[in-house]
């Protein structure tokens, strides 16, 4: 078997609201989507990566006390969670498409050394940079 | 808990994220604090006090941070004339732009321009053949010289059976 990275998660606010962003906006695919009580597993994928899972969970019981949950949902909200980079073939088309679904942007795409690249947020807060190679 | 103060609603917080985002995607334009109260939704009494506890620094100066790390790096990396680069980041006089700089960061534009330029250039003292044989392949005997041995190598293997 290959031995890999599987799933990196992020914290959001509400899952349905993430899951509706990253898979309407966003196009990833829903993985995996189990409940157990109050508890949600939810996975999400890119359509061209199937063997890396992107979690979305929300901070909170049984994982969380509700001062750590309050804590986790004020750094997120402040952007003060660690980046995340999502490639492209095409940085100014997907910016077009995705500011047309209502993504809100911090960067409009810029060309630096042949790459381009922007800057969105995800509902919750969660930085992209969303980056088109030189090659 | 009690003796910190009261937790920030992070719905609250995302929204003030959404000014600070946008100082940072336009540093040069002018953010009175009504604009940035209208970003998040946010009275004008109050969004500078929450802004602070959310992001440890007033807007205001948050904002100056940001044109003067933009500065900072058009000095570095363009020649554009200083007057310019204040301008450019934002400023309405080159006299208010100096003293701030001088305030945030202890030196003058100029000072620091030169002293990037004197650290991009270091290289630049090295004459230029010199710097050119560093950077040379690290080819030590003629070519001709390297091909023959390199045969040489190759026959090795097999002269001690015309040998034996």
């Amino acid at each position: 078997m290959n031995q890999s990275v599987e799933v990196v998660g992020l914290y959001v606010r509400d899952q349905d609201e993430a899951l509706a962003f990253y898979v309407d906006k966003l196009g990833f695919r829903v993985h995996t989507d189990v409940r157990n009580g109050d508890y949600r597993w939810l996975t999400v994928q890119h359509p061209e990566q199937p063997s890396f899972q992107l979690g979305l969970f929300r901070p909170g019981p049984p994982v969380h006390d509700a001062a750590t949950a309050q804590a986790l949902n004020a750094l997120v909200a402040k952007g003060a969670m660690p980046p995340l980079v999502l490639n492209v073939a095409d940085c100014r088309g997907a910016y077009e498409r995705m500011r047309g679904l209502g993504v809100e942007f911090t960067q409009e795409p810029v060309e630096r050394y042949g790459n381009v690249d922007a800057g969105f947020r995800d509902p919750s807060g969660n930085g992209w940079k969303m980056i088109q190679s030189a090659r | 808990m009690s003796d910190l103060p009261a937790a920030q609603d992070p719905e609250l917080l995302r929204r003030l994220l959404r000014a600070k985002d946008r100082m940072d995607a336009a540093s040069h334009e002018a953010w009175p604090v009504q604009r940035l109260a209208e970003v998040s939704g946010v009275s004008e009494a109050h969004f500078a006090r929450s802004f602070k506890q959310a992001f440890g620094v007033p807007p205001h100066r948050y904002l100056l941070t940001r044109r003067i790390e933009r500065a900072t790096a058009l000095l570095r990396d363009t020649d554009l004339p200083i007057i310019d680069i204040a301008f450019e980041t934002g400023w309405e006089s080159l006299g208010t732009f100096g003293r701030t700089f001088r305030d945030i960061t202890g030196e003058s534009p100029r000072v620091i321009r030169e002293r990037a330029r004197a650290a991009a250039s270091e290289l630049g003292r090295v004459p230029h053949c010199i710097l050119g044989a560093a950077q040379r392949p690290d080819l030590t005997i003629a070519v001709s010289e390297k091909r023959r041995r390199e045969e040489a190598d190759n026959n090795a293997a097999i002269q001690p059976k015309e040998l034996s």
